[in-house]
């Protein structure tokens, strides 16, 4: 059974606060719900499915579903750390294929810019043991990647700066944006080194927020006003270290992607509007590889001279500015990355970045760290 | 520079004889009898073809770096890695006892141990 065609997305909304002391982390859950269901045109009482991650305070989808007062027959908490709600609308659609639900709700929300919670060793983790001694934070897990990727393929530094300088250009047009400021290749190469080869602008921001989705069935997203986008087909894969046998030159979309594409039909050169996870400007560059966009070790040379950037480059990507500049609220990228390819799709971009004839998009997910173990998502959607 | 203390080990059952080794100044790493591959992380059942045969050998401790990256947002840099064992599987730990900014992939390295804050001491590697 496939999912392609059985689920819709008639409900995205990304809550407008990137900095937010006087929210709690449940309320921003809640108030995104609202907003999407509100966007949607549906209520509470027409919830019946709840899907979170590890974000959402609490056990699982418990606590949530009571706070919000939702009376709900299916439930999902699947934690693949950024790349969740990415992989929950595939999840939405298979329950919802299965005749187990008609309208899941999908939120993320967090305050890491002004609540942060420090990342904490799991003890139980079962690498824990041979691994929490040598302080892999997030930045070095990645810069781990960027490195090899340089040494494999000759990548620069100003190669991956420009994946910056687009997600600048788009994020200038986004009122809403953290960061709203045009760069070049030269102010983010000239931006302090946090881990090498990274420097502070290939890093994504630190943001308070949320988003929320709604995914239907067929019959609930044709009684509603909004415009249909349609879930074409999706993919999911984690990627570790192998035993050993580890290679960081590659990320799960290597086979996330060739699932998704499969299902859905379509092929990356059919894609009008792409979604890329980018907690670093390396994991868009891997990404876009890994997934098809162009030839293993070239993403370098794709990414260059402004081929990101909508109405320039021949994949307009990350058109709300991305995590790079836009939001990463939670430090969890996955919900706002479908939520652009839903305006884009619906037609409903910031006209300076919004791609003319957008009728296919997709947004991928990197979720854990690239440079240990990682969660890889691909949906493909379509507007209808 | 101050160099970064490391913290204590966290260990289990499962790991123990790895830690217990390491205070001897000893490195382990583990041998799959199904598949006759070496792999790292140690655990008990083999992560390549799910053999419960699996028992500890002392790893040589020579390696070359996979790839590196220095953390330095933070008062005492250090570098992440992966090793690439001489036995075959890549380790991830620190380099130390270098200069972070001569680190190169492919540099010759080999085990030396680190005092923890507290138990028995962290295998890291040192250029050769």
């Amino acid at each position: 059974m496939s999912i392609k065609g059985k689920a819709y997305i008639m409900g995205a909304y990304e809550h407008p606060t990137r900095k937010a002391p006087d929210k709690s982390v449940p309320q921003i859950h809640a108030e995104a719900a609202m907003g999407a269901l509100k966007d949607a045109g549906l209520t509470k009482d027409d919830v019946d499915a709840y899907f979170c991650a590890g974000d959402a305070p609490g056990l699982g989808p418990l606590s949530m579903v009571d706070y919000m007062g939702l009376k709900v027959k299916h439930v999902d908490s699947t934690d693949v750390g950024g790349s969740s709600y990415i992989l929950h609308v595939a999840h939405a659609a298979e329950a919802i294929a299965a005749g187990k639900c008609s309208v899941a709700l999908i939120t993320l929300a967090g305050k890491p810019l002004t609540a942060p919670v420090p990342r904490a060793v799991i003890p139980l983790a079962p690498d824990a043991t041979y691994e929490s001694p040598y302080g892999i934070v997030v930045a070095n897990s990645y810069g781990m990647c960027a490195m090899r990727h340089m040494h494999e393929y000759g990548t620069t530094s100003e190669q991956l700066a420009w994946i910056k300088v687009a997600a600048s250009h788009h994020a200038q047009y986004n009122e809403h944006a953290f960061l709203r400021n045009v760069v070049t290749v030269e102010e983010v190469v000239n931006s302090p080194i946090i881990s090498n080869p990274l420097h502070r602008l290939d890093c994504c921001v630190i943001t308070d927020g949320g988003g929320a989705l709604v995914v239907t069935s067929p019959e609930v997203a044709k009684s509603l006003k909004r415009p249909l986008v349609r879930v074409m087909g999706a993919g999911e894969s984690p990627k570790g270290q192998a035993g050993g046998d580890t290679d960081l030159t590659y990320s799960g979309a290597r086979w996330s992607g060739p699932i998704a594409f499969a299902e859905a039909g379509v092929k990356p050169s059919d894609i009008k509007y792409a979604s890329i996870y980018d907690s670093f400007t390396i994991t868009v560059l891997m990404q876009i590889e890994d997934l098809g966009f162009c030839e293993k070790g070239k993403g370098g040379k794709f990414v260059s001279d402004g081929n990101l950037i909508s109405g320039v480059g021949k994949l307009p990507f990350n058109t709300d500015g991305g995590g790079l500049c836009n939001n990463h609220p939670a430090n969890r990228g996955g919900i706002t990355k479908v939520i652009e390819a839903v305006r884009q799709l619906r037609g409903e971009a910031h006209p300076k970045v919004q791609v003319k004839n957008c009728d296919i998009a997709l947004a991928h997910g990197t979720g854990g760290s690239l440079g240990v173990r990682h969660g890889s998502a691909t949906l493909i959607m379509e507007r209808a | 520079m101050a160099e970064r203390q490391f913290p204590a080990a966290v260990i289990n059952p499962e790991s123990q004889p790895y830690w217990d080794a390491a205070a001897k100044g000893k490195l382990l790493i583990k041998f799959c009898n199904g598949c006759k591959k070496h792999f790292f992380y140690p655990r008990s059942i083999c992560p390549l073809c799910a053999s419960s045969d699996t028992e500890w050998k002392e790893a040589s401790g020579k390696g070359e770096i996979y790839t590196h990256s220095t953390m330095r947002r933070v008062p005492e840099p250090y570098a992440l890695a992966y090793v690439t064992l001489a036995e075959g599987p890549k380790m991830l730990t620190n380099i130390v006892d270098c200069d972070f900014d001569k680190l190169a992939i492919g540099q010759k390295v080999h085990v030396v141990f680190k005092p923890a804050k507290e138990g028995p001491p962290i295998p890291a590697f040192a250029p050769d």
